[in-house]
C-alpha cells in the first residue's frame, strides 16, 4: 500500500500514524509532508526506524518549492510527478492521511 | 490503468487542487486514462467560472478546464457539495429557484454514486485534500 502525507508532523499527526500502521508498502510525503524528510526534522528517527520495512519517497516539485531539496534526510528517495503516478500504479491501494 | 482523482479541497486553499491538477497531467502523459474527476466538499469550489485571481497568479480552475477540453475529463462536481457552497448550472439554478449560474466549462454537477461508480470501474482512486 502506497501511503500518501501531505502535512508537516507538528501540523497533523498523520506521518506517525501512518507509521504505526502501515506494515510494509510505501510511504510518499507530498505538499508540506516533504518537512518530515529534511535532515534535523523532528520525526527524522521515526523516519529512519520505519526504512526497514517501509519505503520512503519525497515529491521533488515540493522539496524544492520550500527550498529544502539540499536537505534530504539519507534513505529517502526523491521522485517527480511521474514517480508519484508510477507508485500510484505499482501499489495496489492507496490511502491519502488526510 | 484507469485512474479517478478525487479532490476535496478549493482552489487557492493549500495546494491540494494544484498536486490533484499536476497528478492528472500526469496520469495522462504516461498514457494512463483518468476515468473521472470528481470534486466534494470545498472541493466543488474548483469549479465556479466568476474567478478572478491576479494575471500573475496561476487561473486554477481554466486550468481544469483547458484540461478537461484537451483530454475529454469527465469532471463531475457534488451536488449537495455544490448547492452549499453556491455553484450552480441552469438546471440547478432553475430547481432551486436562482437568478443565475457559475458552473465553469467541462465540469458537470452530479451526485455521489459518481463518485463510488469511479471507484468501481477505476484500478486507481487517489484522494487530494487539505
Amino acid at each position: 500500500m502506497l501511503n500518501i502525507i501531505n502535512k508537516t508532523p507538528w501540523d497533523r499527526p498523520a506521518l506517525d500514524a501512518a507509521l504505526q500502521c502501515a506494515d510494509g508498502g510505501s510511504i510518499l510525503l507530498i505538499e508540506d509532508g516533504v518537512y518530515a524528510a529534511t535532515r534535523g526534522s523532528a520525526s527524522e528517527a521515526r523516519l529512519k526506524d520505519a526504512m526497514g520495512r517501509l519505503k520512503i519517497y519525497a515529491l521533488g516539485p515540493d522539496l524544492e518549492a520550500r527550498g529544502v531539496a539540499d536537505r534530504l534526510t539519507e534513505g529517502v528517495t526523491v521522485v517527480g510527478y511521474d514517480g508519484f503516478v508510477d507508485l500510484v500504479a505499482e501499489n495496489k491501494t492507496c490511502q491519502s492521511w488526510l | 490503468m484507469i485512474f479517478s482523482i478525487l479532490v476535496n479541497e478549493g482552489p487557492y486553499q493549500h495546494q491540494a487542487s494544484d498536486t490533484a491538477f499536476n497528478f492528472a497531467k500526469t496520469v495522462l502523459s504516461k498514457g494512463h486514462t483518468i476515468f473521472r474527476v470528481f470534486f466534494y466538499h470545498d472541493g466543488v469550489n474548483n469549479g465556479t467560472r466568476l474567478t478572478t485571481p491576479p494575471q500573475d497568479d496561476r487561473n486554477v480552475i481554466a486550468k481544469w478546464t483547458k484540461l478537461a477540453q484537451d483530454s475529454e475529463l469527465d469532471m463531475v462536481v457534488c451536488v449537495a457539495a455544490a448547492q452549499r457552497r453556491g455553484i450552480v448550472d441552469e438546471g440547478e439554478a432553475k430547481r432551486n429557484g436562482k437568478d443565475a449560474t457559475n458552473l465553469a466549462p467541462g465540469f458537470r454537477i452530479s451526485g455521489l454514486g459518481q463518485l463510488i461508480e469511479a471507484g468501481i470501474q477505476s484500478d486507481r482512486i487517489v484522494t487530494f485534500g487539505d
